[in-house]
């Protein structure tokens, strides 16, 4: 069944749209990131045109996460004062990511420059995460299933102002948490993502929060940070499109209560080396377009939204 | 059918020295962009009217529609470091959205390069003459490529020997439109040539519009940006909420 994108002014198969929702929305559901970043490539693919793709991506997450929310907030997963501190930072860090945004822009390149960040960002994280939990696996295996955590105290636990956070089982400084919801704030608007890839590690490392929680809470900040980034896509540059938003929600809502109840079944590890698996295979896939000669050089910008 | 022929008819002025003059049909005039719209096959025919003995030479008929036309930015990338990056790039004034050619025998037996230099017929012709100066060395690379671009994906065509000429008087063709049309007007030139020189030309507009829930979401998305974009994130906030609370229902249900 065709239907006609009235923004993206393309006619697409309603079925793919759902599709492509539902699985962005299932690895959601799982990991608790937004999805964004590989909603947007996807819907490049389908042919619709980039900054069509990237403003209705942002709204389809805000959906996918309210949905993968909810499943959390009954499960007791989120922590919401994490969360309220991590997007205080998170929305100043955005402000400030898109007049970085904006000035690379006027130099050009921002599309290079974006890829590599991808590439660079995706590529730590993921070969960190992986490596990482796939010790952990080993572990838990020699030991029995039994782990003992060590607790390294560090920056984190000495700085300033600090603040108990219950959910987490945490009495950490605020200052680290609202940093790190600062600097992915700033990297998300840079690379048009809600930054939940960024966000589950720094959470899980930096901060050491327990993995249950991460997930929900990350999703209850993305939520906020979509929703202003849709806000200003629609309001700026008129790419939001509706009908598109619609198919890849229904599709992404569905797969993201799916994607949740998969996700309790796995171990905390096992969904660690997961993630970082499918973040190194999105790494390698914008690498390789970067390295391999591509079949036509040329491209065409033609549309006012597609510049 | 008869009645559109017999409109055309009565549209058609008489220039006092035309020998040939076509008589034009058009299977639709408007094209309507709605929900399920997936392209459109628009159907051209017509006839030559004359008063006088049909000529020795061969009639041939070429049309061509035409799109909006649009700027455009055309980048090549080069390999830089080792990966590849947009380097070059060539600013086009106007370029049509769309560009279709139909004749009744290959272009360029049936079209003199001169003629086609005063008429603008060839797609060729439609863009060549609007690149920005200064970047002249090669310029003809990035229009080549911007043809070659658009005419795998449909949006320039050109269709030779897809018009069918009977008794040298009734002639029709087909053209398929693509899916991702730009609304405008869409000239539409019916011209008769003889030895490659054209004898007669008629122009005719198709509309291309949305209608119904595209239009009206397409304005909303233009003109009242905030209300749209808050509409669009209260549509996503309640299919969450939504898709929870019925996966809710039936796990306990």
């Amino acid at each position: 069944m065709q239907i006609y994108l009235p923004i993206a002014e393309i006619s697409v198969n309603a079925f793919l749209l759902l599709g492509l929702g539902g699985i962005v929305g299932v690895l959601s559901g799982i990991f608790g990131v937004g999805g964004g970043f590989l909603i947007t490539p996807l819907l490049f693919f389908v042919g619709i045109p980039p900054a069509v793709a990237v403003a209705t991506s942002a709204n389809q997450i805000v959906a996918s996460s309210v949905s993968g929310l909810f499943a959390h907030l009954r499960r007791k997963n989120v922590d919401m004062k994490m969360g309220w501190v991590l997007l205080a930072g998170g929305l100043v860090g955005s402000a400030f990511g898109v007049g970085i945004f904006n000035y690379l822009k006027s130099m050009g390149q921002v599309d290079l420059l974006v890829r590599l960040c991808y590439v660079l960002f995706l590529g730590v994280i993921g070969s960190l995460m992986l490596f990482e939990s796939l010790r952990a696996l080993r572990r838990n295996k020699l030991a029995g299933g039994v782990v003992i955590k060590k607790r390294s105290r560090n920056w984190v636990h000495t700085a300033p102002l600090k603040a108990r956070f219950r959910t987490s089982g945490l009495y950490i400084s605020v200052i680290p948490p609202l940093l790190v919801g600062f600097c992915v704030g700033m990297l998300a608007a840079v690379m048009g993502v809600g930054g939940g890839f960024i966000m589950v590690p720094a959470m899980i490392y930096i901060l050491g929060m327990p993995t249950r929680v991460v997930i929900g809470t990350s999703l209850f900040q993305i939520i906020f940070v979509a929703a202003f980034t849709t806000l200003l896509h629609a309001i700026t540059n008129h790419t939001v499109d509706l009908p598109l938003a619609l198919f890849l929600l229904v599709g992404g809502v569905l797969g993201a209560q799916i994607g949740t109840r998969i996700g309790v079944k796995l171990k905390a590890e096992q969904l660690r080396v997961l993630l970082a698996l499918l973040v190194m295979a999105v790494c390698v896939k914008i690498a390789l377009e970067l390295l391999i000669e591509p079949s036509e050089l040329y491209t065409v910008a033609s549309r006012a939204g597609a510049k | 059918m008869m009645r559109i022929l017999l409109f055309f008819l009565m549209m058609v002025p008489l220039p006092l020295l035309a020998k040939e003059e076509v008589v034009l049909g058009l299977s639709q005039d408007n094209v309507a962009i709605t929900a399920r719209f997936d392209g459109s096959e628009i159907l051209i025919f017509g006839a030559v009217k004359r008063e006088h003995r049909i000529p020795e030479e061969p009639l041939d008929v070429i049309i061509a529609i035409a799109g909006p036309s649009e700027p455009a930015k055309l980048r090549r990338k080069d390999r830089k470091f080792g990966i590849w990056v947009n380097a070059a790039s060539v600013d086009i004034i106007s370029a049509p959205t769309f560009y279709a050619v139909a004749t009744s025998r290959p272009l360029e037996t049936v079209l003199h390069p001169f003629e086609d230099l005063r008429y603008g017929i060839s797609i060729e012709r439609s863009i060549r003459a609007t690149i920005t100066p200064g970047m002249t060395e090669n310029a003809k690379d990035f229009t080549e490529a911007l043809l070659r671009i658009r005419q795998a994906e449909g949006s320039y065509q050109l269709l030779e020997g897809a018009v069918n000429v009977d008794q040298q008087t009734l002639f029709r063709t087909s053209i398929s439109l693509p899916s991702n049309l730009t609304e405008g007007t869409y000239r539409t030139r019916i011209y008769l040539t003889r030895a490659g020189e054209v004898v007669s030309h008629f122009e005719t507009p198709i509309n291309v519009s949305k209608v119904g829930l595209e239009r009206f979401l397409y304005n909303l998305a233009q003109e009242h940006a905030a209300l749209y974009g808050l509409m669009s994130l209260a549509l996503a906030v309640f299919a969450g909420w939504l898709a929870s609370a019925i996966f809710r229902l039936i796990r306990l249900g």
